[in-house]
């Protein structure tokens, strides 16, 4: 022990009158957590990172993890984590790194918003027999239509840009191959196709073993441009430029050499074992008219025929940025709110960095809306969507869809212990390993994931027969339906919501 | 609640409104004293080649400077008067109507691409945000919308209208849900020869809102109502939409039917409805939208509130109730009940 | 069948400038004072006629009646000759509605017993929530056209369109909803107006003859001659009774 030992958090113990040694929790934990010595289970503690593999898969329900702390004399500023990430820079000199999102106690914006319901003066609608309307085009539309002729003989003669067709506002957001396990992949590619919506292939590249579900899947074109070949570009049904995410605005992906094995190595074209850390900007994208090039550039690669979002981490200016990306032929923006998830990001930028979702919709939609152009784009949302009624109250702020990623993974079993940049996921969600892997089958992950945005949907359609609303289109940016509750006034103007009872 | 009328004579032939006063009478039940209204059309034929700009004016000395100040930046006032009204004792008198016949001349305002509608649209857009004193009700050419806060024979009576001959009239009759009864706030609301009468709630008004705004347009009314004036306006008159196809984007079919349609329907209803998705109403509505060459009656795509129109001889009838059109004309040819969600035109058979 | 009136017990309102409150209150009145025929004439527009009485009364309309009409009843025959506007028979117990003309939305609408026929068509959710218990059995008869969401959310009863003079006798969410209850439509019904929890079954002999038994009384009140015999129709029944019990798990 050092003058920085850390105690552990958490005790494990194991309850020698149930246990029957079968030794599936030593099997099942990838922690090194148990050990068997002569007619017990012996356990560390220590490497405790409360994934719960071992409480699930123990059949005689012989083990408990407590939270125990050692306790620090309490102090307002140099609290218990304050000190612990000093110990440990002490210690190693190194940047501390974290997985998912965003785990400090700002208060989320969503649970400070309330929605709308129709009484009287308004018949609320209701969903289960009457219709509701959740269908969403993502793409490019035109700011007006022009026919020719008359009565039978009227011809459209605008042309129509090509969409994304989703039967729900629902997407599954960008993960890519190496954050997480093909499986992982192939869990969301099978749900989306159910479903009628889509999924990200994030910048890891595209596994053939995705090939049949191109037609709901969007692949990534990020600043390391993994796997970007023609024949990725063109069998995807759309492109998204990654130039930020919520979790680490500023800097690119980060895949540490644990997760880099041999079919890693050969989709994203880089040795085994190394770190894959994508450069902080596109290197060919310095200013706003270069996004414009790379837009057009891809687009003339596939034809025109694929819609091209672009994303972006919610900043100060995400509204200004979001304009440009608008005027710069994109089809639609893809914002990540400061709570977004990874599988590695350096603590102090996952915290530390960019604004929440809903303040950053709020503001592009009406940014674009200032300039005339709201409807001629798509707006997608996304960071720390936890249910459908912060699908609602995001779509109602201004946003065409959301993406969820965290939400996703925890439907497939993830418990956010937020230790995916190990590569030790016994679920075999964000591991490599393939003994891992192999635990997680997509089709029981897919029927998971699909049985998660399925209820969401109908919980929504619940939502909007309440406000009286029957076609998602008549939600968007209905900032009316919405009101702030304990907001202060300058968030509200933002957010363009009315404080209860007004 | 709310009540809707409107007739019209497709022959352009003209009738005073004695007629259209006592449809709406008979559907005092749907109102509640706080706002009838009407909307006249052909009524001016002395002045027909200028906008007849009818103002609500709070006095007689800054209001009315204030606004002939603004009106006067835009062009010609050729002649202005008082509308002639009764005293009419059981309502009170909040405002003062008055008219102008006004003609624009956008060289007047230099360094400026309007077309004269354009002017028109902002400098009533700008009287009435302004708000110092004055409120421009209606601003179309030999059509003139006449309203108050009180009963419909009260509101017809207060505004003389059996003195005024028209070949189209609709009429309101409110029971409002959302904000007191005043002046501005009884339909129809009009711009430019636009008049629109509502029956309903707009659920999707938010949307709706945000959507015209970006487009130069300013709710300033506080009714839902207002927006579908300006909807139509931006898809018809701009955008160059035929009626029905506006009809088509603020009542559109439902996917599960578009799905079904035959490839070019299916074409043209997904492009209405990928173009204006935010044009979309929803909520329970039955409007009549007039113009000079006729009106549009629409309902929502799931019918929540009435509508129903009669035909007799050269007329076209339309309400929120049988028992109304039949006050008007009791021996009607046919009786139509329109399909939710699908715009039905009626126009003019003459130039006029 | 018609009531045959006794002569003295029954009177003649005028409704021509009577609005609602009034013309209702009379005829109160008269129920109280042991008329039994109730003629109406000039009806334009009032709302409530027959609201809420429970008297085997028959009352006796020409024009065209305003909303409501028939609400909460319980007992009588009223006869329109003309249009109705929406919600006849709303929430009725019992008795009988005959109108000679079509009628608005909502015809109906939480119908508890009691019969209608309507000779021409009728508007939107018609039947809407229609429930039924041992000789409680509401009916609708429907001669011409039926809009959507006939039927809509059903427990009980039946509805019979005949389609007469019309391209199609039904539109669409027929039966969305339906728990209880059958509808019988004359002609073809496409799956694709089927609402939710509503399936198509077979016309079997039981069912003809209740179609008999109902058309054989449209006939009679309308002066018509419409032979079933010569008639194809489609019945809608529930998928279950608990169409919607597998949305929801529990917190």
């Amino acid at each position: 022990m050092s003058s920085h030992y850390t105690p552990s958090i958490y005790d494990v113990s194991v309850d020698s009158t149930k246990c029957r040694l079968c030794g599936r929790c030593i099997e099942n934990c990838s922690y090194d957590v148990f050990r068997r010595s002569e007619e017990k289970i012996l356990t560390y503690p220590n490497n405790c990172v409360v994934c719960h593999r071992c409480v699930a898969y123990c059949p005689a329900n012989a083990i408990k993890i407590k939270k125990v702390s050692t306790p620090y004399r309490y102090h307002p500023i140099w609290n218990e984590e304050v000190r612990e990430d000093i110990y440990n820079q002490a210690r190693t000199g190194k940047v501390i790194l974290g997985g998912m999102g965003n785990v400090r106690k700002y208060p989320p914006i969503f649970d400070r918003l309330v929605l709308d319901a129709c009484q009287i003066t308004n018949p609320s609608i209701d969903p289960l027999r009457e219709p509701m309307e959740t269908r969403v085009y993502l793409g490019k539309k035109p700011k007006k239509l022009e026919f020719s002729g008359s009565g039978d003989d009227v011809e459209l003669k605008t042309e129509l840009a090509p969409n994304l067709k989703l039967e729900t506002p629902i997407m599954i957001a960008h993960m890519s191959y190496g954050a997480v396990s093909l499986n992982t992949q192939l869990s969301f590619a099978k749900a989306a196709s159910n479903l009628g919506t889509f999924m990200g292939t994030g910048e890891g590249g595209l596994n053939q073993a995705l090939y049949d579900y191109t037609d709901n899947i969007i692949v990534q074109v990020a600043s390391g441009r993994f796997g970007v070949n023609p024949d990725y570009i063109n069998r995807g049904s759309a492109i998204e430029i990654k130039i930020g995410q919520g979790a680490k605005p500023g800097i690119g992906g980060h895949l540490p050499g644990e997760k880099v094995n041999k079919f890693i190595s050969e989709t994203r074209m880089i040795p085994e074992g190394t770190d894959a850390i994508s450069p902080a900007p596109h290197h060919d994208i310095y200013s706003i008219e270069d996004l414009a090039q790379l837009v057009r550039g891809l687009k003339e690669a596939t034809d025109w025929k694929k819609p091209v979002f672009v994303k972006i981490a919610a900043v100060h200016n995400s509204a200004a940025i979001a304009a440009g990306i608008a005027r710069a032929d994109a089809d639609g923006v893809v914002v990540d709110g400061f709570r977004g998830g990874t599988g590695a990001a350096p603590k102090v930028l996952r915290d530390h960095v960019g604004i929440p979702i809903e303040a950053a919709i709020a503001s592009i939609d009406q940014k674009l809306r200032d300039h005339g152009i709201r409807n001629e784009v798509s707006v997608i949302a996304s960071g720390g969507i936890r249910n459908s009624a912060d699908v609602t109250k995001a779509i109602a702020l201004g946003a065409d869809a959301v993406y969820i990623g965290t939400a996703a993974l925890i439907s497939l079993g993830c418990r956010v212990c937020g230790k995916c940049y190990t590569g030790l996921c016994p679920w075999g969600i964000s591991s490599q390993k393939q003994e891992l892997v192999d635990r997680l089958d997509p089709e029981v992950g897919a029927r998971q994931v699909q049985n998660l945005i399925e209820a969401w949907t109908h919980e929504l359609k619940e939502l909007m027969g309440a406000a009286g609303i029957n076609s998602i289109e008549s939600l968007r940016g209905n900032r009316d339906r919405l009101r702030g509750y304990m907001l202060d006034s300058n968030l509200l103007d933002i957010l363009d919501v009315k404080t209860v009872g007004a | 609640m709310c009540g809707i009328i409107g007739l019209l004579n497709k022959d352009g032939s003209r009738i005073d409104g004695r007629s259209i006063k006592r449809g709406l009478s008979i559907m005092n039940e749907r109102g509640n004293g706080q706002g009838a209204g009407f909307a006249a059309y052909g009524i001016y034929p002395d002045y027909e080649d200028y906008y007849a700009i009818h103002v609500f004016l709070d006095n007689m000395k800054e209001a009315k400077a204030n606004v002939e100040r603004e009106i006067e930046r835009w062009g010609y006032i050729v002649y202005s008067e008082e509308i002639p009204t009764n005293d009419i004792r059981t309502f009170e008198r909040e405002q003062i109507p008055y008219r102008y016949f006004f003609k624009p001349d956008t060289r007047k305002l230099l360094g400026h691409n309007y077309d004269e509608k354009d002017a028109i649209v902002k400098m009533v857009m700008r009287i009435n945000s302004k708000r110092e004193g004055s409120l421009v009700f209606s601003c179309g050419k030999n059509m003139g919308i006449f309203k108050a806060a009180g009963w419909p024979e009260e509101v017809a009576n207060f505004y003389k209208i059996e003195d005024y001959d028209a070949y189209m009239w609709i009429g309101h009759n409110r029971y409002p849900t959302n904000t007191p009864g005043w002046w501005g706030g009884a339909h129809p609301f009009g711009l430019l020869d636009w008049s629109v009468v509502h029956n309903g709630e707009i659920t999707s008004y938010g949307t709706n809102k945000r959507y015209v705004e970006s487009f130069d347009y300013e709710c300033s009314m506080l009714t839902d109502t207002e927006v579908v004036t300006y909807l139509f306006d931006l898809l018809v008159r701009r955008h160059g939409l035929t009626p029905e196809m506006a009809g088509k984007a603020l009542a559109p079919r439902f996917w599960k039917e578009i799905d079904r349609m035959p490839e070019k329907q299916r074409l043209h209803h997904t492009a209405l409805r990928l173009a204006y998705s935010s044009a979309e109403i929803n909520g329970p509505f039955a409007i009549i939208v007039a113009r000079s060459e006729g009106f549009i009656a629409l309902t929502d795509r799931i019918k929540l509130r009435p509508l129903v129109l009669g035909k007799k001889d050269n007329t076209v009838y339309v309400s929120s109730e049988e028992a109304a059109i039949r006050s008007m004309e009791p021996n009607l040819s046919e009786v139509i009940y329109p399909t939710a969600g699908e715009p039905v035109v009626e126009t003019l058979d003459v130039v006029l | 069948m018609r009531i045959r009136s006794k002569e003295t017990s029954s009177v003649l309102i005028d409704a021509e400038g009577l609005d609602y409150r009034r013309l209702n209150k009379k005829v109160r009145e008269a129920v109280a004072d042991g008329k039994v025929k109730i003629l109406i004439s000039n009806v334009l527009g009032q709302r409530f006629i027959g609201d809420g009485i429970d008297k085997n009364i028959e009352i006796n309309l020409t024009g065209t009646a305003g909303g409501d009409l028939g609400a909460f009843m319980d007992g009588p025959f009223i006869y329109l000759n003309g249009n109705a506007e929406h919600a006849v028979g709303n929430t009725m117990s019992s008795g009988r509605i005959v109108i000679h003309g079509n009628a608005g939305d909502c015809l109906g609408h939480s119908m508890r017993g009691g019969k209608i026929f309507v000779r021409g068509s009728v508007g939107y959710r018609v039947g809407i929530h229609m429930k039924q218990f041992e000789e409680n059995y509401p009916t609708i008869v429907i001669g011409g056209k039926a809009q959507s969401f006939l039927g809509e959310y059903m427990a009980g009863g039946v509805i019979l369109v005949l389609g007469l003079e019309q391209d199609e006798s039904v539109d669409s969410y027929v039966g969305t909803g339906i728990h209880g209850g059958v509808i019988y439509v004359a002609g073809e019904v496409d799956d694709t107006l089927l609402g939710a929890a509503a399936k198509k079954e077979e016309v079997d002999g039981d069912d003809i003859e209740v179609i008999r038994g109902l058309v054989k009384d449209y006939n009679h009140y309308f002066n018509r001659k419409v032979d079933v015999d010569k008639m194809h129709f489609t019945k809608i029944v529930p998928t279950s009774s608990r169409p919607f019990c597998n949305l929801y798990t529990h917190e």
